[in-house]
């Protein structure tokens, strides 16, 4: 369990529980919080759950598979501490996580 | 345009379907700001659930119901959405705008949602009603499927479309036995080029599964009530333990075209997601509706589709404007195989393979010229995500570039 906060991109705060081994994406789809689209339901293969890692657990977080990497490279707006959401899993590890939304998902 | 209301933020809203396109309805409507009451009335026993994964992922026990629900059931609770599960709508009154179910109970409306989805389309031959035939589209199907499948096992498709296939490669992930029937010259022979048709059967003959492609099926055959074989034109018949029917989807729009809404093999709607009646809206695998980027209606089944429209719906009601049309796009996964596909092939005129077949890292793309009208990518997401971009702003591109793998995506699109 670890306790995340969702930053939309107007600055409105999410801060909701989510279980071990849900992905960051499924914790923003279970609990309503807008911004995270996830077309494809965590399969890597849309980038419609795009969010920005706070600096603090760029480590944290797991590195990116060559698949994220690809998805991410003709992502919008895409920034060093770039994540597919559905592809970070939850661990106590993650308590505080903060990570922001794009302007869009597309 | 249509006549544009002062939104209702406290509208009875009725939702009918509780699967993908339902459910996030729902969930938007909330994100939205609307404010009153939700009804939502779903024939299986589960809130709403993704489909995709049971054709993957949870048939091979990699996904449980938790993880396949879209939200928690507390979370419809807390949000004001009776969940009626279990139960279907039988008949719909739009002058006094009520819906009958099937438990006798009548629901009042402000603004009605259509989500009725789709269903398995089945074979009208003998054995049909056998045990072991199956469908593939709920849960319940899947759950049916999983325990007949193991090691040793066989399993018969009947269809070579994306469900088939994509259960032939689950069931080797298994351990089971998988032929696949399919009544034209090759699969996907609705949905996909010939060259990727050909890349696909190989693959899965690599892989143990079987095909039988220009073959008719007569009958299941079965013994106590229990399918164990399929019976072909041909005379032959081949065993299995449980056969899988993956021959399409027929629209759920009865209750609409019952109802005198346009309905042409689908519920006729436009980009906000509005039926004939202007109170009555629907969305999903049930709806035929505009493609702007190709000029022309169609009838789309997918997940990418289902938000769409559950998002359309969600800015029409709460007075948004409606959201940028989206182009359809598709995925699959197989083996180690990730498909992505985007846009539709209307119109081609050309096809260009992108990539190395024999490396299963290619694309197809399909060309009207010297704009791209779909792609279809196999473990290549530039070609993808690029390919995109490119459809929808109908951007000419070279193709001798396109077909230059030195050329990146970013050069062609440059």
């Amino acid at each position: 369990m670890a306790k995340i906060t969702y930053v939309e991109h107007d600055g409105t705060e999410h801060t909701v529980e989510v279980k071990t081994g849900m992905s960051v994406m499924e914790g923003a789809i279970k609990n309503n919080v807008p911004g995270i689209d996830a077309d494809c339901g965590g399969a890597c293969a849309c980038a419609t759950c795009h969010v920005y890692v706070d600096a603090a657990f760029e480590g944290k977080t797991g590195e990116k598979s060559a698949m994220e990497e690809s998805m991410l490279d003709f992502a919008e707006n895409v920034e060093p501490n770039s994540r597919l959401s559905c592809q970070i899993k939850v661990s106590d590890d993650l308590e505080g996580l903060v990570v922001r939304m794009p302007e869009s998902q597309h | 345009m249509a006549n544009l209301q002062a939104p209702d933020l406290d509208a009875r809203i009725v939702i009918i379907g509780a699967g993908h396109a339902g459910g996030s309805a729902a969930a938007f409507l909330r994100q939205y700001g609307h404010t009153g009451p939700i009804v939502m009335v779903g024939d299986e026993p589960l809130v709403p659930y993704q489909r995709p994964p049971l054709s993957k992922a949870w048939l091979k026990g990699e996904a449980d119901a938790d993880s396949l629900a879209l939200k928690d059931a507390d979370w419809y609770v807390e949000n004001n959405c009776r969940m009626l599960l279990g139960v279907s709508a039988i008949s719909l009154d739009r002058g006094p705008r009520k819906v009958t179910l099937s438990t006798g109970e009548i629901l009042d409306y402000d603004v009605l949602i259509l989500a009725t989805g789709a269903r398995a389309r089945t074979l009208p031959i003998p054995g049909a009603d056998l045990e072991g035939v199956l469908a593939l589209r709920t849960a319940a199907d899947a759950e049916a499927l999983k325990a007949a499948l193991g090691p040793g096992k066989h399993m018969a498709v009947v269809g070579g479309g994306y469900v088939g296939l994509e259960a032939a490669a689950s069931a080797r992930a298994l351990g089971a036995e998988a032929v696949i029937i399919e009544r034209e010259s090759r699969v996907l022979a609705r949905v996909a080029c010939a060259e990727l048709s050909a890349f696909f059967t190989r693959y899965h003959s690599d892989r143990g599964v079987t095909f039988e492609l220009s073959a008719g099926v007569e009958a299941f055959v079965g013994e106590s009530g229990k399918v164990t074989g399929v019976r072909l034109a041909d005379g032959r018949t081949l065993p299995c333990d449980v056969a899988l029917v993956g021959v399409g989807a027929i629209p759920n729009d009865e209750l609409a075209s019952d109802a005198g809404l346009n309905c042409v093999g689908g519920i006729v709607v436009d980009l906000e997601a509005r039926t004939s009646d202007p109170a009555v809206f629907a969305i999903g695998d049930v709806t035929h509706r505009p493609l702007p980027r190709y000029e022309r209606m169609f009838r789309l089944e997918s997940v990418p589709n289902a938000l769409e429209q559950a998002k359309q719906v969600a800015c029409a009601v709460t007075g948004r404007p409606a959201p940028t049309p989206e182009l359809p796009w598709f995925w699959s996964d197989q083996y180690d195989l990730k498909l992505q596909i985007a846009g539709m092939p209307f119109d081609a005129d050309a096809i260009l393979i992108r990539g190395d077949m024999a490396a299963a890292k290619f694309a197809v793309f399909h060309l009207k010229g010297d704009i791209i009208q779909a792609v279809e990518a196999v473990n290549a997401p530039p070609e993808f995500m690029m390919g995109k971009q490119l459809i929808t702003a109908r951007r000419p591109i070279s193709p001798e570039k396109l077909a230059d793998t030195s050329v990146s995506m970013k050069e062609v699109a440059a």
